[in-house]
């Protein structure tokens, strides 16, 4: 199956109901997708399909033939950060660090929809991800700078 | 001779003038459905209605239901969940991997408009808002016909996957009761 991930033309060998969390992992080798439970109900796994974030534990690999994926490597451009991955550091978001991954791809997704966002929308946006350390006021506190960044760069 | 050959020309014309050409007999109409039928048709469409399969997507309130116990939906998915970049399709895949406990996927995963809602109505006021088409998307009752016939939703309410329950109805039964609704012309229950 043929597909385009973080700008990058692939071609993998794989069964087509093969979560597409496995085929970045296992045959791509981009772990920074996390695996957390397999069932589309921690949002560790998020990525994003043509602009959109998904639960990539959840979409069987033939779903995205053809198709524009982008994971947590590919956020950012070459040697930098992106605004989002530089307010979580400012912010003191990550604690054991295991959902951030997709913390910040589901901040991404919210962003590009909401460049200002609320304190409830960000609720709304990040409550499916979830974070066993517990730093939401962290991870509220994060998407408002990057948001204030990236606003600021406009 | 002249006489008789007029004779036998207006004797042809009166004959065959006097045996039109037969009509086609139109086949008589079916029987009307009784009222009473009618009603318990729509009794049986809103036993239906009121599954969770179909009312989990048809709540009262702002977030849709989930389980066969049509709980709201947990992490606080709402109408307004889009908005923020958190799409139905965020979770509920267009192919999905059928297993229990995932979410069940359709490409078509969607939210109806507020306004239909089946969840916490009696049979007579679902009755009434179905034959309302300012609360059916502007459905006739023709179109709701159709609408549960083939709508792609509709039929994933029969073949929810991850072991998941069915409505009471087969689909067939289901879509023959609300024919025999409408023939019946559409009578609801007292409230």
């Amino acid at each position: 199956m043929k597909f385009t991930v973080n700008g990058k033309a692939v071609e993998v060998s794989a069964t087509p109901d093969t979560p597409l969390l496995w085929v970045l992992r296992d045959h791509l080798d981009l772990t920074g997708t996390k695996f957390g439970c397999g069932l589309a109900q921690c949002g560790a796994c998020t990525v994003h399909l043509d602009g959109r974030a998904i639960r990539s534990c959840v979409t069987p690999v033939v779903e995205v033939q053809g198709r524009t994926v982008r994971t947590i490597e590919g956020l950012a451009p070459e040697q930098g950060l992106h605004p989002v991955q530089t307010a979580w550091i400012e912010a003191g978001a990550p604690q054991c660090g295991y959902c951030q991954s997709g913390q910040i791809m589901s901040a991404v997704a919210l962003l590009a929809a909401v460049p200002d966002p609320t304190d409830a929308d960000i609720d709304a946006a990040l409550s499916p991800n979830l974070c066993r350390c517990a730093t939401y006021p962290r991870i509220r506190d994060a998407v408002h700078r990057a948001a204030a960044r990236m606003r600021d760069a406009r | 001779m002249r006489a008789d050959l007029l004779g036998l020309a207006l004797a042809w014309v009166s004959s065959a003038s006097a045996a039109p050409p037969s009509a086609p007999v139109a086949p008589p109409p079916p029987p009307p459905v009784p009222v009473e039928e009618g009603i318990a048709a729509f009794r049986a469409v809103a036993s239906v209605l009121q599954s969770p399969r179909c009312q989990n997507c048809h709540p009262a309130g702002n977030a849709p239901l989930q389980t066969d116990a049509s709980v709201p939906h947990s992490m606080g998915i709402t109408r307004d969940s889009p908005r923020v970049g958190l799409d139905c399709a965020t979770c509920h895949r267009e192919v999905g991997l059928g297993l229990p406990l995932v979410p069940p996927a359709n490409p078509q995963w969607h939210l109806p408009p507020a306004v239909q809602v089946f969840e916490g109505r009696t049979p007579a006021e679902l009755c009434a808002q179905l034959k309302d088409p300012a609360q059916t998307g502007g459905r006739d009752l023709a179109a709701l016909q159709e609408h549960v016939a083939g709508d792609p939703l509709v039929l994933y309410g029969w073949d929810p996957g991850g072991g998941r329950s069915v409505p009471p109805l087969s689909h067939a039964t289901f879509v023959a009761r609300f024919r025999t609704w409408v023939e019946a012309g559409a009578p609801c229950p007292s409230p």
